[in-house]
């Protein structure tokens, strides 16, 4: 096999693969840094996520795939002494301009967590939520909501006869698919997923990973996640990061078949990481 | 090749390492705790149950030839002195001697206050020649001067008199029940009905004062006004003078109902039946008469008006005093403490100037609440109420209404001696709220206040309200404070009423707390007042305790809500 190159931290360049069609793209980040404090954790990141696709955000722990997940919704504006530069362009516009409305954007970014996070409500409850939070009293509304959501998210069935229930009592799985559920309840553009299986059993993981597939098209999906064979199954597109440098993005197939850098490869055949 | 150093086994025999001691000591420790508690508990409750329970009267005759009757009340040893030593004869002094100079007397609750001019007397074991239980001594609780402990002579019934033998306790007890009727009533008209009267002149002239103070007293107003009062003052006089002749007249009749008693002594002593409150014979008692004067103690311990300078009859004005106080208290402090708490925890940059605050908030935890006292009577009483009087109640003073210590000041001081607890307890619940759920509530694209209000208030209620049970639970066992700020020995009126607005927040009040201290410690009679002390106390303590199951069961009802079981 041939050598591979070498990445030089000091001066990274991100190896594109050449894409062949695709959705075009919907978040254009340009020249993406961040830091916490004094420390930075995002380094130049330039990529476009492509819409109604799958995006993979993979890379050892701390290199800053969830970062910059969370950045595009901005949930890290929560977090104190934080600072940015470069752009994230949604609709033409930089989300981290000051006259952005963040709650709006968050609306549109649907995000589930690493670890089940439902409320302490009935199942009902926590579907609705977003609608509530905007005021939305109409039954026939809500309901059309809770059904059209535990639906989307493959859960109706299950849950169909005990929505009053509190959410807190169905299994790990069934709470994570809640979640989902709840995060495409209002209907956004995007949902973010940081590493949902990472807490859950292969068997639930199995049909988190089925309704990503189904799911795909109708959202544009960014995921997190540290399984290699995950990313491989459902990502159309893969982002390889590295110490806050993104190494690597393109075509799934591309990027685990014919990795350019030797990083990237050793990262994805597990010899690191 | 040099040999293998020997490696020290650890198998820990060693005592200190295995940390037996420690777990004894610790074990210890809560054990000594606990018996200290129960031990108290205990004790309170003991004292409490027993006090109310008719005790025998003894009848003594002393080898002087005196005689004593009362309830033995207690015993101890004591030191002879020595005229009293040498007084005795042979075998007394021997055995004193043999008690190293010690001899056992007994305290006898003589009652007859009016006839010996104390309650309780010692007799010393040496002196009593003869004890005898007779079974036709009585004994008499009264309206006024203590107990009287005595034999029924005559039973006098519209001015005929009727011999001990010509009537039963039966009929005593009926006519006792009539004559009470007829002293409630004279109550009612002289208190309620007059009282009523009385309080509608004073508005009338506060009125009048009032409309001299806004527009003149030479103003058109003001005549007019004057005017229309005469005509209703001449009615109100009218109405007056019925009830004092109404009153007189029961007054009147009642005289004609008497009974007379003589005592140990052979002192007779006539009493109005009327001011008699609850007589029985003591010796002539069978089990279920004593449950019956024992139920109807706690009945009018609980539901009646203290007498004798709360020393006799009840507590009502004093648990419905603390009850109240204590209700206003957590109103007062549970949204001060939690929007601060909130403010704190979820608002404020936290850096060096909220983690001053926090110290200073945990610091005035620590202040004495006197302290606090002394504050609320400077700022709330003269200031706040002062103020509030000038501007809303002109026409009173210089008598003060809200400028004076009152139910509103000591719940809102107790607020502000508690409110530390509240805020780091509300503090703590709040940080408790897992991070995943505000993040998870903002994604959704709720807003802070909305993931405040929706999800982190509700998780965090349970701990909230355990901070309020811990406020509530140190507010209503305060007294130190409040005897600066409203609190009363007696108040002449409850703080809720039948006039306009009902809950008077100004009055003055009772409060269990300063009961014991008065009863106990400021009496003129510290010995009859000593039994109330216990069972006020056992009162106050199962007060707290109601109070507290009905919150930790409200929070539990919270918690069942909102910790449905995890995966």
């Amino acid at each position: 096999m041939e050598a591979k190159a070498q990445i030089d931290l000091n001066n990274t360049e991100t190896v594109y693969h050449v894409k062949e069609g695709g959705g075009g793209s919907i978040l254009d980040i340009e020249r993406f840094c961040l830091w916490y404090g004094q420390a930075q954790a995002l380094f130049n990141n330039t990529l476009n996520i492509e819409r109604g696709l799958v995006t993979a955000l993979i890379g050892p722990s701390g290199c800053g795939k969830s970062t910059l997940l969370r950045s595009l919704n901005r949930m890290n504006d929560l977090i104190a002494g934080l600072s940015i530069s470069g752009s994230i362009v949604f609709e033409g516009k930089n989300i981290y301009d000051p006259d952005v409305d963040v709650i709006g954007l968050r609306k549109r970014m649907g995000m589930v967590f690493q670890k089940p996070n439902p409320f302490p409500m009935s199942i009902a409850d926590n579907v609705t939520y977003p609608l509530k939070v905007d005021h939305v009293t109409d039954r026939r509304v809500l309901e059309e909501t809770l059904e059209r959501a535990l639906k989307g998210a493959a859960l109706w069935d299950e849950v169909k006869d005990r929505l009053k229930d509190s959410a807190l009592g169905i299994s790990g799985g069934q709470q994570q698919r809640l979640c989902i559920a709840r995060a495409i309840a209002a209907d956004p553009d995007f949902l973010l997923m940081d590493e949902p299986c990472s807490a859950l059993d292969p068997l639930a993981t199995t049909k988190i990973e089925d309704l990503i597939n189904e799911l795909r098209g109708r959202y544009t999906i960014v995921i997190v996640t540290h399984n290699m064979q995950q990313a491989a199954r459902v990502s159309d597109n893969t982002a390889f990061l590295y110490l806050g440098r993104l190494i690597e993005y393109g075509e799934t197939n591309a990027i685990f078949s014919r990795p350019k850098l030797k990083q990237t490869e050793d990262y994805i055949t597990g010899r690191f990481g | 090749m040099s040999p293998t150093p020997s490696k020290r086994i650890v198998t820990g025999a060693d005592l200190s390492s295995r940390g037996e001691p420690y777990l004894w000591s610790m074990g210890g420790a809560l054990a000594l705790g606990l018996i200290m508690i129960f031990g108290f508990l205990l004790l309170v409750a003991w004292n409490g149950f027993v006090t109310f329970y008719p005790k025998p009267v003894e009848v003594l005759r002393l080898r002087d030839g005196a005689r004593v009757a009362g309830e033995p009340t207690r015993s101890e040893m004591y030191r002879l002195p020595k005229n009293e030593l040498d007084s005795l004869d042979e075998q007394a002094r021997k055995s004193v001697q043999e008690n190293k100079g010690f001899g056992l007397r007994t305290l006898f609750r003589t009652g007859n206050f009016d006839l010996y001019n104390e309650d309780f007397v010692w007799v010393s074991e040496f002196k009593i020649a003869e004890r005898l239980t007779p079974k036709n001594f009585f004994f008499i609780e009264r309206v006024e001067w203590g107990p009287f402990i005595g034999a029924l002579q005559t039973l006098t019934v519209k001015g005929e008199s009727l011999a001990a033998g010509a009537f039963g306790l039966h009929r005593l007890e009926m006519e006792h029940r009539r004559a009470v009727e007829r002293r409630n009533r004279v109550r009612v008209i002289e208190r309620d009905e007059m009282g009523g009267l009385n309080s509608e002149l004073e508005r009338m002239r506060l009125a009048l004062r009032r409309i001299a103070l806004e527009k003149g007293k030479d103003s058109p107003e003001h005549a007019a006004e004057e005017k229309k009062q005469a005509a209703r003052a001449a009615q109100l006089q009218s109405r007056y003078g019925l009830l004092q002749k109404e009153s007189e007249s029961i007054k009147r009749e009642d005289s004609l109902y008497k009974v007379t008693l003589k005592d140990v002594r052979g002192t007779e002593k006539t009493l109005a039946l009327s001011h008699l409150v609850r007589f029985y014979p003591a010796n002539d008692l069978t089990f279920f008469r004593k449950l019956k004067v024992y139920g109807s103690r706690w009945l009018e311990f609980l539901t009646a008006e203290p007498r004798e300078a709360n020393t006799e009859g009840g507590v009502l004005p004093a648990i419905f005093g603390t009850f109240v106080m204590t209700v206003l208290l957590a109103v007062a402090v549970a949204p001060f403490g939690i929007m601060a708490a909130l403010y704190l925890r979820e608002y404020a940059k936290q850096g060096r100037l909220v983690s001053l605050v926090r110290i200073c908030v945990n610091n005035l935890a620590g202040v004495p609440s006197i302290v606090y006292g002394v504050f609320g009577l400077g700022f709330f009483a003269y200031v706040m109420g002062g103020t509030i009087d000038q501007i809303l109640f002109p026409e009173r003073l210089p008598n003060p209404t809200f400028g004076t210590g009152g139910l509103l000041w000591s719940s809102l001081t107790l607020a502000m001696l508690t409110v530390p607890v509240v805020i780091v307890s509300t503090e703590e619940a709040l940080a408790a709220v897992p991070q995943s759920m505000r993040e998870g509530s903002l994604a959704c694209g709720a807003s802070k206040w909305q993931t405040i209000k929706n999800i982190v208030l509700p998780k965090a209620m349970p701990g909230i309200m355990t901070g309020l049970i811990l406020a509530m639970a140190r507010g209503a066992g305060e007294v130190a404070p409040l005897m600066l700020v409203g609190v009363v020995k007696i108040a002449p009126s409850l703080p809720l009423d039948e006039f306009f607005p009902f809950l008077h927040l100004e009055r003055s009040f009772m409060h269990l707390g300063f009961h014991i201290f008065d009863v106990g410690f400021q009496s003129r009679n510290s010995e009859a007042g000593k039994p109330m002390v216990f069972v006020t106390t056992l009162l106050l303590i199962a007060l707290v305790a109601v109070m507290n199951a009905t919150a930790i069961y409200i929070r539990n009802r919270l918690k069942r809500k909102y910790y449905v079981g995890h995966f």
